[in-house]
């Protein structure tokens, strides 16, 4: 009786064995494997690993680096003021100063918790809509054309209204907040859903899936790359926006720090405010990819 | 002659686990499958103005291995998307019989020509799939396990279905398929997008579980040399029609280069290209 594991099979078996060797892991990938593993061990009997390893990793930091060092030198020689632009030793000064009063602390809590609600609530409803309107075609023809319409509207344009409606609490950068993630996580989630192998669909279908569990295992896990491309998106316009309403009123958040210190030609501050912004955006991205990672771990272009 | 390492996904073993499952939850998962026979009464099938099929009548015995053979656009595909019940026909009526010739409600899978897993799923969740919903995750595991075997495939449970080769994934959708015990096996050229090494490999494999279960086969395809090998029993459909209905009186396992087969591909093979 012939067995499965013709050896066409068994061949590919064993290239799948050989790409996880050592010495394809770190580059060597010509065919005879054996020798190209014992020239990397016979220096000492351990693998060599490639020298140039940590220059790759430090590459992407040598230009802001070498920036910063000049912006230093510039502000130490007098080439630049100080009412330009602090040098960067005053900014850490001012840095380690709010940190020890606290105010730091303080500020960024509060714009990261306005930041982060804002993404709850705007982030929920553009996923349930995106959902929705994926799964149901109702749901598209009620809503989809005024989303659309809306979407258009540059949501920082709504300022003004939104002062007037809300005055300038908590409650006016929480709305321009959550309707600036909401676009992106729904078109994205929509996108996703919308584009569902419709043969893992109908395959769900015929192994009895209906419901709920044809969502949860199999148009959920679909859309998901796509969703997460929203999240992503949404990452940017959420700090893009809590910038904006915090600038233009609030009597606490990072904005705030920035505004007030304007005021007071605190041009140190100032500078501060835009490095947490970026820090804080870059953490949050980092957070998302993360996220991401974990998630579509299944996924080739996402392992490893 | 004996049917080598291949493992019965039905040979279940009752381990306290699996007792305490059906205590506690009366769902016989262990029913012994029906092979489920065919009985078309002047089936037609129309898409628009296209008369897909027109008025088939076919019999097949419960347990029977069917082949479906014809040019492409002859309506075989569609044929078996009516069987296992993904369209409806719009003419005729397709009736269910167990071995007794009394109506029976089968339990009817297919497996494609492409294999349709899930990639965020590893290959055993993939194959549980086909055990449904609401199977208790224990259970669902060790039946894909078992499945996976059946298929030669057990050291690849834990991998994600993009790690795996072409005719690998194609022994996780049959496993997937067959992880249910289906009583009718509808075959769409399964087979179809394999090198053909991996496809002889593939075609004993099919044989194997088939003669091991005893469901009823439907396998369409366009490969005469395939259906000959595989089938009991070859139908040539043209047109919508059985131009020719054709008995292989050769008992399994075959031999590739057989010469009455070889003979018999012939004649069919001229039927289907017009030539007969």
């Amino acid at each position: 009786m012939t067995t499965v594991d013709t050896f066409s099979e068994g061949r590919s078996l064993r290239r799948i064995r050989e790409d996880r060797t050592p010495s394809a892991a770190i580059g060597y990938s010509d065919p005879p494997k054996g020798a190209a593993e014992k020239a990397a061990r016979a220096n000492d009997g351990k693998p060599r690993r490639p020298r140039s390893v940590s220059g790759v990793a430090l590459l992407p930091f040598l230009l802001p680096v070498t920036l910063v060092l000049l912006w230093q030198a510039g502000s130490s020689f007098g080439f630049i003021s100080d009412r330009i632009m602090p040098s960067p030793v005053a900014v850490v000064a001012a840095f380690w100063e709010r940190l020890l009063s606290g105010e730091l602390a303080r500020d960024v809590g509060v714009s990261g918790a306005r930041a982060l609600s804002g993404l709850l609530i705007g982030g929920s409803i553009g996923f349930l809509l995106g959902i929705a309107n994926g799964v149901s075609k109702l749901s598209e023809q009620l809503t989809d054309t005024t989303l659309q319409m809306l979407r258009t509207i540059p949501h920082l344009a709504m300022i003004p209204l939104v002062i007037l409606w809300f005055g300038i609490g908590e409650e006016a950068k929480l709305f321009l907040t959550s309707l600036g993630v909401l676009f992106p996580i729904y078109l994205n989630t929509y996108h996703g859903v919308k584009n569902v192998d419709r043969d893992l669909i109908e395959m769900g279908r015929i192994y009895g899936m209906s419901g709920w569990s044809l969502f949860r295992k199999v148009i959920f896990p679909g859309a998901l790359p796509s969703i997460f491309v929203g999240l992503r998106y949404a990452l940017g316009i959420m700090w893009l926006t809590l910038i904006v309403s915090e600038t233009i009123a609030a009597n606490s958040g990072i904005g705030y720090m920035a505004n007030t210190a304007r005021e007071f030609m605190m041009t140190d501050v100032v500078v501060l405010a835009l490095v947490i912004y970026a820090v804080l955006g870059k953490l949050a991205d980092v957070i998302a990819r993360t996220l991401e990672r974990a998630a579509l771990s299944w996924n080739p272009a996402y392992q490893r | 002659m004996p049917v080598g390492p291949y493992q019965s996904p039905l040979a279940f073993i009752s381990d306290a686990e699996l007792d305490a499952h059906h205590a506690a939850q009366p769902v016989d998962y262990q029913a012994a499958p029906q092979p489920a026979g065919l009985k078309l009464r002047g089936v037609e099938k129309r898409f628009g103005d296209n008369l897909v099929l027109r008025g088939l009548d076919l019999d097949v015995p419960a347990g029977q291995f069917l082949a479906i053979v014809g040019k492409s656009g002859c309506g075989k595909s569609t044929l078996l998307r009516l069987l296992v019940g993904l369209d409806e026909p719009t003419g005729g009526r397709i009736e269910f019989v167990d071995e007794e010739g009394e109506a029976a409600e089968p339990n009817s899978r297919i497996v494609f020509q492409e294999p349709r897993l899930l990639p965020w799923f590893s290959v055993a969740d993939n194959v549980a799939v086909g055990l449904g919903d609401g199977v208790p995750k224990a259970f669902g595991r060790r039946e894909a396990e078992r499945a996976l075997k059946g298929v030669q495939l057990s050291e690849k449970s834990k991998e994600w279905p993009s790690k795996l080769s072409g005719g690998q994934r194609q022994r996780v959708a049959l496993a997937r398929a067959l992880v249910s015990r289906p009583g009718l096996l509808a075959l769409d050229e399964p087979l179809g997008a394999l090198d053909a090494l991996t496809r002889i490999g593939m075609q004993d494999l099919v044989t194997n579980v088939w003669r091991e279960l005893g469901f009823t086969a439907v396998l369409v395809t366009h490969d005469v040399a395939e259906a000959v090998h595989l089938a009991d029993r070859v139908i040539v459909l043209d047109e919508g029609r059985i131009s020719l209905d054709l008995e292989i009186p050769r008992d399994q396992p075959r031999r590739h280069g057989d010469p009455v087969l070889a003979e018999l591909e012939g004649s069919l093979l001229d039927t289907i290209l017009g030539k007969a």
